[in-house]
């Protein structure tokens, strides 16, 4: 699955204009407000953002991961709320329907989430299930042809947002194959909001707890219809996340990168631009050339990603998304640093936007599995492979 | 009434432009290319006429290299119906491009041709003027307003002195300004549509036109880098020395 070159040029284009006339002005917006204004997200429905990875079959666009990871960087080039508000659509919220959900399934579900009327989440982390997923507590228990769920989700990134949720609940005994992916519409009867999380960063994305009591779902909305196989569309989804998420992080430098080049040519001390003090290249140089290795490596295992079958997984290219969240989350926090040390004060001042990236891009290294677990995985997949 | 839109790519306008290094042009390879963004704003109207029901089909022309395909693919999917592409690897001239116009215009049976007032890459600005005087049809310039009713179209131009308006009986040639309309985006699912649209592609010769350059380039060069200016504590100054130092007066 992929986008023709000539028309991916064209939409790669469309993408930069619209972050560059329409995103990057409203960031102040964004951070004051707590939240991307209405009319941008009507704008974004109409561009076509919220169907980037939805096959066109089902009314979306239909890009690669290789393709998908090019407009992540430049949506990591702007406030990352942007991004978020279609990011659940594209990625974590709706990727499993799409790899192992039913004909019908998709059908249903997918041509509404490409045009954005409906917004899906993620639900699987818990109060005490996080890195250890496996062990989530929520409960489905099966009455009739229907399933009863009960427990809480935490921390669930558009759950304000969204018209549906696939949620991760224990159908069967404990460890991952007890655990079934739902599709949960949010009106659903018994189904509540907690209060809107206060966040370090990324202001203007919306997370809070999804609190489910007696919520009834039909059995046949379990995604591909057979219990005990949710927590392994689970880790798939999140392996296509995490390069996702790679990329994003490398945009973000790129822009962190840019915002400290133009400070250091126009800040003057001692008589001249910092820039001209070599200690300052110092910092310039080795964020450049951290994010030019950390976008090598998110085009190269994307482009694995792109040449192994969509529904399958395959533990060395697992590997290899986890070596690249590790990496590039890391990298992009060492630049964020670099560039608040390259703006002095002012790097510490709400007002410049190295201030922002650097509160924004510490979530990064910690959803979607953190850098421990990434460092878990590869390790392990190390030994299994050797 | 079918509309023909001239498109050409040029280097996009957020790409500092450099000269090469043996001074026969500019650097274009690995260079980001864009459609004239003059040529957006063309596009942009002919695409809100045929939306106010005033034009029945848009076609897409460009004349330059296969990759320009890629500029048409831009027009049909902000709104063109099709797209034309006459292939030629000669860098091509206003009086070349005018005359391939020319030749479609009369093809197509077009009522209006509608065009960037010029090019960023060369900003010529003369294709549209010429394309008027070879058909001998009247033309709007530099516009920045357009309405068309009763075969007639009223073209509001930029001029030095404000703004002045023209009367055009159809058909005619429109030029595009900066602050005529302010184009729209291509929609994601507008370029997966615009994938199913025809380009029609033809050779210069096909027009029996020929496109071989009359013009010999020397040489390209940077322009000089501005030096700093100077503060004068008062006009006797500044007069004297515009007399006796820049000897301008
Ligand atoms: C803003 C935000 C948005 C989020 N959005 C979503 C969402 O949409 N959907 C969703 O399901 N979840 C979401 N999450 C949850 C996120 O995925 C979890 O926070 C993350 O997986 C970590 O889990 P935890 O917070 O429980 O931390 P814990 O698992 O408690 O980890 C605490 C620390 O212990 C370390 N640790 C844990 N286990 C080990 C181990 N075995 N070895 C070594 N170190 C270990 C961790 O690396 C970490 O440093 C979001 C979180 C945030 C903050
Ligand atoms: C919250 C806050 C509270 C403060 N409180 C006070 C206060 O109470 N009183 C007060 O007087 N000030 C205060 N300050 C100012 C603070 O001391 C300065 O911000 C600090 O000294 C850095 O100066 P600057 O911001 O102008 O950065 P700059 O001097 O512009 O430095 C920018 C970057 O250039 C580097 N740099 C500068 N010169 C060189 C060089 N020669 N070679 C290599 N690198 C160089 C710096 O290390 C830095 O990385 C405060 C600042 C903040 C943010």
């Amino acid at each position: 699955m992929a986008l023709d070159n000539e028309s991916f040029e064209i939409l790669l284009a469309t993408i930069q204009r619209f972050i560059r006339e329409r995103l990057v002005p409203a960031e102040n917006h964004v951070e004051d407000h707590d939240e991307v204004p209405e009319e941008i997200v009507a704008e974004m429905k109409e561009l076509g953002l919220f169907g980037l990875s939805i096959p066109e079959e089902y009314g979306g666009i239909g890009l690669s991961m290789s393709q998908e990871g090019r407009v992540a960087f430049e949506l990591g080039r702007t406030a990352l709320a942007f991004r978020s508000v279609f990011g659940t659509n594209v990625g974590i919220g709706s990727q499993g329907i799409l790899m192992d959900g039913t004909e019908a399934q998709k059908h249903e579900i997918l041509p509404r989430v490409a045009s954005g009327e409906l917004i899906m989440s993620f639900a699987l982390t818990e109060p005490d299930a996080g890195s250890d997923a496996a062990s989530l507590k929520t409960r489905a228990e099966l009455d009739g042809d229907h399933y009863v769920l009960n427990g809480t989700k935490r921390y669930i990134t558009n759950a304000p947002r969204a018209g549906a949720f696939t949620l991760m609940a224990r159908t069967g005994g404990p460890g991952a194959s007890g655990v079934s992916a739902f599709i949960v519409p949010a009106d659903t009867p018994g189904l509540r909001l907690g209060k809107p999380d206060k966040k370090m960063g990324q202001r203007g994305t919306k997370t809070c707890d999804v609190i489910l009591e007696d919520v009834r779902v039909p059995a046949a909305n379990i995604i591909g219809g057979v219990p005990g196989q949710g927590f392994k569309t689970a880790m798939k989804v999140l392996d296509r996340g995490r390069l996702h998420i790679s990329a994003v992080a490398c945009g973000t430098a790129q822009r962190i990168i840019e915002e400290s080049v133009n400070y250091a040519r126009e800040r003057k001390q001692f008589g001249k631009a910092i820039g001209e003090f070599q200690l300052i290249q110092a910092m310039l140089a080795d964020s450049q050339a951290e994010l030019l290795a950390g976008w090598s490596l998110v085009q190269d295992v994307t482009r694995r990603f792109d040449l192994k079958p969509v529904h399958e997984s395959d533990p060395e290219v697992s590997m290899r998304a986890s070596c690249a969240k590790l990496f590039c989350t890391e990298m992009v926090g060492r630049v964020a640093d670099r560039g608040v040390q390259i703006h002095g004060g002012a790097g510490y001042i709400n007002e410049y936007k190295v201030e922002r990236f650097y509160r924004d891009v510490r979530l990064l290294r910690l959803y979607e599995g953190t850098t421990q677990i990434q460092q878990i995985i590869i390790g392990r997949e190390m030994l299994r492979s050797a | 009434m079918k509309l023909l839109v001239a498109v050409k790519r040029v280097v996009d306008y957020n790409v500092k432009v450099r000269v090469k290094s043996d001074k026969t042009g500019v650097e274009t390879a690995g260079v980001k290319m864009s459609m004239n963004p003059f040529d957006e704003i063309a596009v942009e109207e002919a695409v809100r006429l045929k939306e106010k029901g005033v034009a029945s089909e848009i076609v897409a022309v460009s004349i330059g290299v296969s990759q320009a395909q890629e500029t048409i693919r831009t027009a049909l999917a902000m709104g063109a119906d099709r797209g034309v592409l006459v292939e030629t690897d000669v860098a091509v001239e206003p009086l070349a491009v005018a005359k391939v116009l020319k030749a479609l215009a009369e093809k197509e049976g077009a009522q209006i041709v509608v065009l960037g007032k010029q090019a960023i890459d060369d900003d010529m600005n003369a294709t549209g003027q010429m394309l008027a005087a070879l058909l001998g049809w009247p033309q709007g310039t530099f516009a920045s307003k357009v309405e068309i009713a009763d075969g007639t179209a009223t073209v509001t131009r930029e001029i030095d002195g404000g703004l002045e308006t023209v009367a055009l009986a159809l058909p005619a040639v429109i030029t595009a300004d900066l602050r005529l309309n302010e184009p729209r985006y291509a929609s994601l699912p507008n370029i997966m549509k615009a994938r199913k649209k025809s380009i029609d592609m033809l050779k210069p010769e096909d027009l029996g036109v020929d496109v071989t350059p009359r013009l010999t380039t020397l040489s390209v060069s940077e322009p000089p880098v501005r030096k700093a200016g100077i503060k004068v504590p008062d006009v006797a100054t500044l007069i004297e020395k515009l007399r006796n130092e820049a000897k301008v007066i």
